[in-house]
């Protein structure tokens, strides 16, 4: 594939020196130039890890133990990301890969004025930017996301949380990179607010075409908005498949529980069941389906961990390949 | 502006209420400034009442209503007239005060500020930093403060000072040289060697508590997102840990090196009585050893106004660096 603008192969974090807890267990994706790559999973699964350990933000007692992560530009030699370090590393960041954070209430510095926290992204990339040239794309930037250019004088206390995730989205535009890492971006919002970021969102794609990794726990809300599709559980994805496959056909019995646990708008009215049981404990996994104690299917071959293949990683479905 | 305007209410209130304390609670003691000085001076025969009619005026004893000496306490203090000391008899509080003070704001200030400085900037290092040479620092700073300040200043004094003969002995200037304080070149270096070690255990002491307090705050502070967020944006360590980690974990400390602030004024007292420093603390002790209510009073007063003004200073400093308390001066 030509248009892969980030490659990331079998990517292992660990947590801790001694008796490592494995939080992302070769993970693999390649995201396309533009696309929207949805990550979803339960509190814990490991998705947020997998999001810092791709902008390079981990820290002890986190650490990158294998894999790669590459990016590409056309026309332009591929950038191993994990070889990059100091200037080189600061240099990438933001400019080729931006981040918009969790909680939009925490992501801006309380004592710095919106204004200020813009013009440090330009006075870090773009140091021969004048005054006058900082300011004018900083106005830019606010009007993009719909926001009075008045606010560039707030500070953040003053404005409310959608203003403010909007002011990280304008801030995760400011250098045009090519993607932009979303980590739970409309978590802390409620669902009028949601709904027009992720519109804003959206546009904004569209106008300037970064390609997106949207991460959440909400399954209802990626199924909408990406093109592609990964299901995370214990640190792995267990299904990978465009937005529309898994809707309709959801092979993972991970994910046929995660779709049945919201209810759908149109069509029958069903009895809505969660999943029993709870996410397993990282650090005391037996080796076999991590899913198997929680699993309606559980058979004898759960015992041994299955591989991804074609999309899905459940024994389910590779013994099915086996005996076709 | 009105931010500044209700703080500056709020403190005229408070040192008013100080003030009038200050009249009230001396007026509770039984016995009275005249009784005290001639108990003093002469226990034989009863002085004469004329000499007692003088003492009266001049210690400002009447029999007036209390609300008409307390509108006569106004007036004096506004005159900057606080009587006159027993001890110093008959040196004015005030000038006792204004030879003492100069010592103590010196001296006092100058370790604070050193004390405070070396602290959070050894602390955000630190913090910054965890796990290095650096975080290793703390457990023997610790240990100084762990240790009785008195304790601490005379065994340097002993050690700095006695043994090694580093440093001089007591005294806030070379008494042998100079007769009193002047302004030389060769006064302010003696006052400056004279100073040293004093101030060298007020740092000693004191720089663990800033530098623990600051670490931890940068401990936590660099767990917020803005941070991580900072760190993303590929702005420079420096820049990260300047502009968005220590300017958002020092706010603790600014309002800890407020409340420190009022107490210069009053002095390291232990400081003073070990190296037998000129300052206002060693001017309170002896009041105290020796009665001398006007002049306690007159201490007192200024540690009082003191504090409250070092706590207006910060109250608008915050204001200036939280943006977040100013948020009602915006509403």
């Amino acid at each position: 594939m030509s248009d892969v603008v980030l490659s990331v192969q079998d990517l292992t974090v660990d947590y801790g020196l001694h008796d490592p807890v494995r939080a992302v267990r070769q993970v693999s994706f390649d995201l396309a130039r533009g696309e929207v790559l949805g990550i979803a999973g339960e509190s814990g699964c490991g998705k947020s890890t997998l999001a810092y350990a791709v902008t390079r933000l981990l820290r002890p007692p986190a650490r990158l133990t294998g894999g790669s992560i590459t990016f590409t530009r056309p026309g332009e030699d591929p950038v191993d990301v994990l070889s990059l370090e100091g200037d080189a590393l600061r240099a990438f960041r933001w400019r080729r890969i931006a981040m918009v954070f969790q909680s939009a209430m925490n992501s801006l510095n309380p004592v710095m004025t919106v204004r200020k926290q813009l013009a440090d992204v330009f006075a870090t990339h773009e140091p021969d930017l004048g005054r006058k040239a900082v300011e004018a794309r900083c106005e830019e930037l606010l009007d993009l996301v719909g926001i009075d250019r008045a606010r560039l004088s707030a500070y953040p206390h003053e404005l409310s949380g959608g203003m403010r995730q909007r002011v990280t989205i304008a801030m995760a535009l400011a250098l045009r990179p090519d993607v932009i890492v979303m980590d739970e971006p409309t978590t802390a919002l409620d669902v009028v607010v949601q709904r027009d970021i992720l519109d804003e969102i959206d546009r904004l794609r569209e106008l300037f075409g970064f390609a997106v990794v949207f991460i959440t726990h909400d399954l209802s809300l990626l199924l909408e908005i990406s093109d592609r599709l990964a299901v995370m559980y214990a640190g792995r994805f267990v299904e990978t498949g465009t937005s529309r496959q898994i809707l309709d056909n959801p092979q993972h019995p991970y994910t046929q529980g995660l779709l049945r646990s919201f209810p759908s708008l149109r069509g029958d009215r069903e009895a809505l069941r969660g999943i029993p049981g709870t996410p397993p404990d990282l650090a005391r996994l037996t080796g076999g389906c991590p899913f198997a104690p929680r699993c309606p299917h559980a058979f004898e071959p759960c015992t041994h961990e299955p591989e991804l293949l074609d999309g899905v990683a459940c024994h389910l479905f590779s013994s099915k390949a086996v005996a076709a | 502006m009105r931010f500044v305007l209700r703080k500056l209410g709020f403190y005229a209130i408070a040192a008013w209420a100080a003030i009038t304390l200050n009249f009230f609670i001396p007026r509770l003691i039984k016995g009275n400034p005249v009784d005290l000085f001639l108990s003093r001076v002469q226990a034989t025969s009863p002085p004469p009442p004329e000499y007692r009619r003088a003492l009266e005026l001049q210690f400002g004893v009447s029999d007036d209503p209390l609300w008409v000496q307390y509108f006569g306490y106004l007036k004096n203090l506004a005159h900057g007239n606080f009587g006159l000391s027993i001890t110093n008899y008959p040196v004015p509080v005030s000038t006792v005060i204004a030879q003492a003070l100069p010592w103590t704001l010196v001296l006092v200030g100058v370790s604070l500020t050193i004390t405070v400085v070396l602290g959070v900037g050894l602390g955000a290092l630190a913090g910054w930093k965890r796990g290095t040479w650096i975080d290793g620092l703390i457990p023997s700073t610790t240990f100084l403060a762990a240790i009785p300040y008195f304790w601490l200043a005379l065994i340097l004094l002993f050690l700095l000072g006695s043994t090694l003969g580093w440093f001089p002995l007591n005294f806030g200037y070379d008494v042998a040289n100079f007769t009193g304080p002047e302004a030389s070149g060769a006064f302010l270096g003696s006052a400056i060697y004279h100073g040293t070690l004093p101030a060298l255990t007020i740092v000693l002491s004191g720089v663990a508590g800033w530098m623990l307090g600051m670490r931890n705050m940068m401990v936590s502070t660099m767990a917020e997102d803005y941070v991580v967020m900072a760190e993303a944006k590929g702005l420079s360590p420096r820049r990260v840990m300047l502009s968005y980690a220590a300017r958002n974990a020092v706010l603790p400390s600014v309002a800890g090196f407020a409340i420190s602030l009022g107490f210069v004024v009053s002095g390291q007292i232990a400081t003073e009585i070990v190296f037998n420093y000129p300052g206002i603390g060693f001017a309170l002790i002896q009041a105290v050893n020796s009665a001398d209510y006007p002049l306690m009073q007159g201490i007192f007063l200024i540690i009082s106004l003191a504090v409250l003004g070092a706590n207006l200073l910060v109250d608008l400093v915050y204001g200036v660096i939280d943006p977040r308390t100013r948020q009602e001066a915006r509403a």
